[in-house]
């Protein structure tokens, strides 16, 4: 509704006029904005007031707010007063207004904005009166209620301020970008509502139907995939399977029990029982077609599988050449040295001991006494990973000429020497030395000779020299070179009368040795009890200082040392004795029989916990029991080329009541019979057993070696030739080569083969024999080096490696491998060769058989000449002398048929000549 | 008079058993009771006892497969022939006779 114009906020309130200047056109202001048109405020002066009576606090009062005034009243005033009159502003509602009497309300707060205000209306009037009473309740109630309240205010609008909102309102706005595209379709109105009919069409018929998007092959989709990388995993089929089983956990349950056995009565009664009787007598038949055809033949063997060659060979088998694997000098020493004697460490892989001896003659030694003195004789250690510098240098105060590895502990070593005592020496605290050498690092086959400057520092390794811990007295033991020593068995032991005894220390405890003094000595490293005490001794071992660093092994030897028995070899009467070379006693171990583990293992574990060598004393008061059925014999070799089987046990002499050892009556290979003869001659009383003595060599016999394989079967090599014997055939050696073109220096037999040996000649050359190919000479022949060859000593690592070492007289070791076919035994090969040591042996047989055939023909043959020859003396000289002329005539013819053969003679002369005649 | 006789049978066992005995590679002879206890034997006791237990089982089970299979057959004889020897058995209603051969030397 618009406002009214300003003319009408002059209000015309009550009868009092007010002198206004109100111009009468205007129209009366109403309430009309505030929702009251029918009210028109007034201002009523105090005389208007009075005029009227309404007076402010006189005649309306607060319960009273209003007054009725007569319409005529007001035109009185307007008529007194004029324009002055309050009432003129509203004089035109006045005159307007229908009833009689106009309300006028006194406005005390001056709501409609004068002090009083005048009612325009009838109906306002009598609404004012009459519903006054409620809304002044009502406005009582309300002005009740906000006395206590917060008084509601109707907000009050405000200018709207702005604070920059409209920005960001006019930022998210949506707005449209771009003009929306209007289309107007239109269609022909008939068109709209009609019926519509769908059919079915081929896409391609139709042109421009369809539009599609044909498939291309893409240049850069086409690449074919070369690579690809997938990861993988094999992983194996797993199944998890579960059951449940009822855990029994084992229990140990034993049961004894013992068999049930017939007591002997009811044994005897049984077998005298008919019933037995019966049945063995059916039974027996069966049994005995079954034996027998067990006999006749074995269905069970596979004869193909018999005939074939053991397979599996290893390497080349035609490759039969020793191969060269390390050779080992000793480059330090100042005079030319030889090897005397060679021995593989019994344990230790790869380590070789050797002994060193100088190059002198006799006579030579003599001269050069003093400049020996001063080198020290060396028994050298040799390792195959280190070939120029020697493991351990072992000290003596000579040349050894032979040495020994104890078998029961390998560090202790037993050597002969040259001046006839034996040296002993303890090598148990430098054992770990030895043990941790690696082996098969460099093999190389030549020896690199490296300045000393050279050398890397770590191989050049202290050399320790190594000093004897005893040595044996020199007034009691041998006088002369000690050729052969040898350990005795721990098995058994023997006593001063050469009874055997076994042995309960379980250990080596004695030796035997050999010397060219023409005896055979018994040696026991333990401490004898002494028999006759000698202070004078005693003091002198004193006065002996001996160095720190050598254990005391043999302490009680050191110096005193005798054997406790000594066997002369001497040759009957004469004073020529035979000078032993080397022995070989009959308890050498077997390599090829099986040995009892467990037993070897008690062995060593005694030996090792123990330490018997130490105690050395303990085995001395134990009494011993004798063994039985031993065999006390031995071989052995003399210088003079003979062979002798000998005893060593003494036996008592029922004549004389002397122990006396068995003489020797020879019977030489040569002239059997007169020789047996003469030394049965000889004899004296006292010889119990013979004993044998073959002259085959024609030097000196180095090697007496009992076969690994046979223990009755001996090789000796001495001279130019090789002899083969069996034990207890005393008719001959079974085997005895003819005489070779150089000298046999040294022999051994194969470890592993039954059938070969080996022997070194003193071209430096190795022969071996193979008995299974040829017997009548060596099957080959291998050049190792340039000098004589003294020692060979074959020595098996494992069942592929077999290695043989080669000494040579300029003090060069050789070590070379022994090949396949060399070292492995053909099937059936110890029953061939056995076989064909039996077969040697009838032979031998059936050749004295023969001899004694052969006697008898010639005593045959030898009375038919006597026969012919009387005949012959019977014929006439006449008839002599014409047989005489027959024969010188054609003898004559003969000639001259030779003569013109050979084109000597011409056919004339030939003619001329018989004319002549 | 019967002591005669026991003493004939006895000889007789003694004789044959010793035929069998003498026989080439034979290393042992045996005599066993129906229930396996030795009665006679050549070889020591613990290896006899060991014998005669087992083989007393053995022949057995034989004798009964072999009835089993054919209940009008019988065993008659038993030969085991292993790598060292062979080992044969005789078997009757009382006894056995067990007999061990090398066949090859």
């Amino acid at each position: 509704m618009a406002p009214k114009p300003q003319k009408r906020k002059i209000s015309k309130r009550g009868k009092n006029k007010i002198t206004l200047p109100v111009s009468e056109e205007a129209e009366p202001i109403n309430m009309e904005s505030m929702g009251h048109p029918e009210i028109y405020p007034l201002v009523l002066t105090t005389k208007t007031q009075e005029i009227f009576n309404c007076r402010v606090d006189e005649d309306i009062t607060d319960e009273q707010p209003y007054k009725l005034i007569r319409k005529e009243d007001i035109f009185a005033d307007f008529v007194n007063r004029a324009a002055v009159s309050d009432f003129y502003p509203v004089k035109k509602i006045i005159q307007e207004y229908p009833g009689d009497e106009l309300l006028l309300v006194y406005d005390k707060d001056f709501r409609y904005g004068l002090n009083f205000y005048l009612i325009g209306t009838e109906e306002g009037k009598e609404n004012y009166l009459n519903p006054l009473e409620v809304p002044e309740e009502q406005e009582e109630y309300k002005e009740h209620i906000p006395e206590d309240l917060y008084v509601y205010k109707p907000p009050v609008s405000k200018p709207w301020v702005s604070l920059g909102s409209e920005k960001e309102i006019d930022e998210e706005t949506v707005k449209e970008s771009t003009k929306q595209i209007t289309y107007m379709i239109s269609r022909k109105r008939s068109e709209f509502g009609a019926p519509i009919k769908f059919s079915d069409q081929n896409a391609s018929s139709v042109k421009d139907a369809y539009i599609e998007c044909t498939a291309y092959p893409d240049k850069n989709f086409t690449l074919k995939q070369l690579e690809r990388d997938v990861g993988m995993q094999v992983v194996p089929q797993i199944k998890d399977i579960s059951t449940q089983t009822r855990w029994t956990y084992p229990q140990n349950a034993t049961t004894q029990y013992h068999p049930r056995e017939f007591s002997e009565e009811e044994k005897k009664t049984l077998e005298q029982s008919k019933t037995l009787t019966d049945f063995l007598n059916n039974v027996s038949m069966s049994v005995e077609i079954a034996l027998q055809q067990n006999e006749i033949m074995n269905v069970f063997i596979d004869d193909w599988k018999r005939l074939a060659e053991e397979e599996g060979t290893f390497g080349d088998k035609t490759d039969t050449h020793l191969k060269e694997y390390q050779s080992f000098t000793d480059l330090h020493s100042p005079t030319e040295k030889m090897i005397t004697c060679v021995s593989w460490h019994p344990v230790i892989f790869g380590l070789i001991a050797v002994s060193v001896a100088v190059r002198l003659s006799f006579e030579e030694r003599v001269h050069f006494s003093g400049k020996l003195l001063l080198q020290p004789s060396l028994i050298l250690f040799w390792s195959f990973s280190d070939p120029i510098h020697p493991q351990l240098m072992l000290e003596s105060p000579d040349d050894i000429f032979c040495f020994e590895f104890c078998p029961s502990d390998p560090n202790i070593i037993a050597g002969g020497c040259i001046n006839g005592q034996i040296v002993m020496w303890d090598i148990t605290t430098h054992a770990d030395r030895i043990e941790n050498i690696k082996v098969g690092g460099s093999r190389s086959k030549k020896v690199t000779l490296k300045p000393l400057f050279l050398l890397e520092p770590e191989s050049n390794k202290e050399v320790m020299y190594i000093r004897h811990c005893a040595v044996s007295s020199i007034e009691n033991g041998h006088r002369k070179v000690i050729t052969d020593i040898h350990w005795l068995s721990d098995t058994f032991e023997i006593n001063r009368l050469g009874s055997v005894f076994e042995n309960r220390s379980g250990i080596s405890c004695q030796l035997a040795t050999c010397s060219a003094d023409c005896t055979i000595c018994f040696w026991d490293i333990r401490p004898q009890k002494a028999l006759t005490p000698q202070p004078t001794e005693k003091k002198k071992e004193e006065s002996i200082e001996i160095p720190f660093d050598v254990p005391s092994t043999f302490l009680h030897l050191d110096l005193s040392w005798k054997p406790f028995s000594k066997i002369r070899l001497s040759k009957g009467e004469t004073t020529l004795d035979h000078c032993p070379t080397k022995i070989s006693l009959s308890d050498d171990t077997l390599l090829y029989k099986e040995q009892d583990k467990a037993a070897a293992q008690d062995k060593a574990v005694k030996a090792g916990e123990a330490r018997p060598y130490q105690n050395l004393e303990e085995g001395l008061a134990n009494h011993l029991e004798p063994i039985d059925d031993f065999c006390t014999k031995f071989f052995v070799g003399t210088e003079e080329g003979e062979v002798i089987y000998t005893d060593w046990k003494m036996e008592r002499d029922p004549e004389t009541g002397r122990f006396m050892r068995t003489r020797l009556w020879a019977a030489e290979w040569r002239n059997v019979n007169s020789v047996i003869k003469d030394e049965m001659a000889f004899s004296t009383p006292t010889a119990k057993k013979p004993v044998s003595l073959y002259t085959v060599h024609d030097g000196a016999v180095h090697t007496v070696q009992r076969s690994p394989f046979y223990h009755d079967i001996i090789l000796t090599v001495g001279g130019w030739n090789v002899a083969i014997w069996k034990e207890g055939v005393m008719t001959g050696p079974l085997l005895q080569s003819c005489c070779a073109p150089k000298r046999y220096t040294s022999g051994h037999w194969s470890l592993t083969r039954p059938g070969v040996f080996y022997i070194g000649r003193e071209d430096g050359y190795l022969d071996i024999w193979d008995l299974l190919e040829k017997t009548h000479e060596p099957a080959q022949s291998q050049n190792i080096c340039i000098t004589m060859i003294t020692c060979v000593k074959p020595w098996t690592f494992s069942a592929k490696q077999q290695f043989i070492a080669i000494a040579d007289y300029f003090g060069t070791l050789h070590i070379l491998e022994i090949p396949w076919t060399l070292s492995h035994p053909s099937t059936n090969e110890v029953s061939s060769i056995h076989y064909y040591f039996e077969r040697e042996v009838k032979h031998l047989e059936y050749v004295e058989q023969r001899k004694k055939i052969r006697e008898q023909e010639k005593k045959d043959m030898k009375l038919e000449i006597e026969k012919k020859k009387v005949k012959m003396h019977q014929k006439s000289k006449e008839q002599m002398e014409a047989e005489l002329k027959m024969e010188y005539e054609s003898y004559l013819e003969l000639e001259r048929n030779v003569l013109v053969n050979l084109g000597l003679i011409k056919v004339k002369e030939t003619m001329s000549y018989v004319e002549m005649v | 008079m019967v002591n005669c006789l026991s003493d004939l049978f006895q000889a007789e066992v003694e004789e044959t058993l010793k035929r069998i005995q003498s026989h080439k590679g034979v290393i042992g002879t045996m005599v066993v009771n129906a229930e396996g206890i030795p009665i006679r034997t050549t070889l020591d006791n613990s290896m006899t006892v060991q014998y005669a237990g087992l083989l007393h089982q053995l022949t057995m089970k034989a004798r009964s497969t072999v009835r089993d299979i054919d209940p009008q057959n019988d065993l008659t004889f038993l030969r085991i022939r292993s790598k060292k020897h062979e080992i044969m058995v005789a078997p009757d209603k009382e006894y056995l006779l067990i007999v061990i051969q090398n066949p090859c030397e």
